[in-house]
């Protein structure tokens, strides 16, 4: 890749939730910036700018990252996958979607993309975690509204109907 | 909240970094995982003209545990080196005080040498380079030069480096027999970056305290070992006061040496216990060092 000038935009393509997208973008551009306003993709929220409040979260290559800590350039080529990857389709939640329904893990929804998009890589790496554990990937995200109980509820409730799910993970 | 505008630059391969940065001096930027270089840029703190990203340069990628020490490379991520295999029995300090480095969300981005590079006072990973006196690796397009992690850091936020060097890698010297590593932190929140954080190196001679987050950079001096009457709170008693703390948002300057005092002796007999295996070593989850 050639050094790319400040004041063009610029081709970038990477996969999103399964389907190669494109557009343009200025070095400068934030990845939710290009993921909302670009593509068109709203379901990644953007709260704080900086790094802090977790809405943002997104994963890229498989890991929860801040997308308002990444360049759209610097995601040119990758594996990206936003909260509207999460549902098999369009009538059926996935299963830590369903669970945070149940146990009212969400109100006004801010903050909920980013909370299901770190959960579901957690616990695919971890199907039995502990709840200090869940607790800790919390730690990467506020949420002003549900005071974090129903949500850690919700996330073990979906590691255990997980675990049912797929023995081979248990 | 958005960045002022520059180059962006992904680099293929050291020499391109290297030439980047001598051209570009003090305007040119490395861009490794972005966690503090971005939210700076979101804030504008800094205006670099050019970004020169170093995530793809597959020389930096390296991790080897070569004879008596472990180099990471600087395009090497903390979650890469949180998850190794054998991190407890390697470096057992660094196993117990990376947890502590931000969220699980930031460690899957941020780079170690990144962390050396920005100097963060109360950031964990220049603190345990420091009390391991681990080495920076250094280079430019005209030479290569290695410094030990105390003769690095030379202020807040503020190091050794020349804006042509690029933290080639750093290296950790490894977990030696009949030594004990304690690490342990206070902060608001977990995640949170300390408002103290110690860690300790303890063998049959004496011990060796590292602290951060009181002084403008992390700070380390051998003390005595606890079994020797008062020496040891003496002795920290003087380093606390020594470390010169200032009252700021997240905690008063008496709070911050009251935490040395105890922090410290905490960290010390842990790593004693360590060396002496009544204890195990740390297993690198944050509820254990809590
Ligand atoms: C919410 C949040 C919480 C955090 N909490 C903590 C915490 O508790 N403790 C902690 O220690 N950190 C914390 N951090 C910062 C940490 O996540 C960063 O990863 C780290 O400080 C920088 O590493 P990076 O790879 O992200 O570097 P970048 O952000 O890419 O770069 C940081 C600086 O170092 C320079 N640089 C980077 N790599 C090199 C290199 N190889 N050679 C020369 N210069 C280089 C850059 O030019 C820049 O000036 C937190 C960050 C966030 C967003
Ligand atoms: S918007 Fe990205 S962490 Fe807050
Ligand atoms: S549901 Fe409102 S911020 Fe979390």
């Amino acid at each position: 890749m050639p050094r790319l000038s400040a004041t063009s935009r610029h081709p970038v393509s990477f996969t999103l939730n399964g389907r190669p997208v494109r557009g343009e973008a200025e070095p400068r551009l934030l990845l939710h910036d290009f993921l909302r306003h670009v593509i068109g993709a709203t379901g990644t929220h953007v709260g704080c700018e900086h790094g802090v409040c977790g809405a943002c979260t997104v994963q890229i290559d498989g890991a929860p990252v801040r997308s308002c800590l990444r360049l759209a350039v610097q995601s040119d080529g990758a594996e990206i996958r936003t909260v509207e990857g999460l549902a098999p389709s369009p009538e059926r939640l996935a299963i830590l979607q369903e669970s945070f329904r149940e146990h009212h893990g969400l109100q006004c929804g801010f903050c909920t993309a980013g909370i299901l998009m770190s959960l579901d890589a957690f616990l695919r790496g971890n199907p039995d975690p502990t709840e200090a554990a869940i607790r800790e990937v919390l730690s990467g995200h506020l949420c002003r509204c549900t005071g974090y109980t129903p949500i850690v509820a919700a996330a073990m409730t979906a590691a255990a109907r997980l675990r049912a799910e797929e023995p081979s993970h248990a | 909240m958005k960045p002022p505008a520059f180059d962006y630059l992904r680099a293929a391969t050291l020499d391109e970094v290297l030439e980047a940065l001598w051209e570009g001096g003090s305007d040119a930027r490395i861009l490794a995982g972005g966690q503090s270089l971005l939210p700076m840029l979101n804030m504008r703190l800094a205006r670099p003209s050019v970004l020169v990203d170093v995530m793809h340069v597959d020389a930096l990628r390296q991790v080897t545990a070569s004879g008596d020490a472990l180099k990471i490379g600087a395009a090497v991520r903390q979650a890469q080196i949180e998850h190794r295999a054998d991190l407890v029995g390697e470096l057992p300090l660094l196993a117990a005080a990376i947890p502590w480095v931000g969220h699980m969300q930031t460690r899957a981005s941020g780079t170690l040498c990144g962390s050396v590079a920005h100097a963060d006072p109360s950031a964990e990973i220049p603190l345990v380079l420091l009390a391991l006196l681990g080495s920076v690796h250094l280079r430019s397009r005209k030479q290569r030069r290695t410094l030990k992690a105390d003769d690095f850091f030379t202020g807040m936020m503020a190091t050794a480096r020349a804006d042509q060097e690029v933290i080639e890698a750093i290296s950790f010297p490894l977990a030696r027999p009949d030594t004990g590593y304690a690490f342990r932190e206070v902060g608001r929140r977990h995640g949170d970056f300390a408002i103290v954080a110690c860690a300790a190196v303890v063998d049959r001679k004496g011990a060796r305290l590292a602290v951060g987050g009181v002084a403008d950079m992390p700070m380390a001096r051998p003390l005595p070992l606890p079994e020797e009457g008062s020496a040891l709170d003496d002795a920290l008693e003087t380093f606390a006061w020594d470390l010169n703390a200032r009252d700021d948002l997240h905690a008063t300057a008496r709070y911050r040496r009251e935490l040395v005092r105890r922090l410290g002796r905490q960290v010390i007999e842990e790593a004693v216990r360590r060396r002496d295996g009544v204890t195990p070593p740390p297993t690198g989850h944050q509820q254990d060092a809590a």
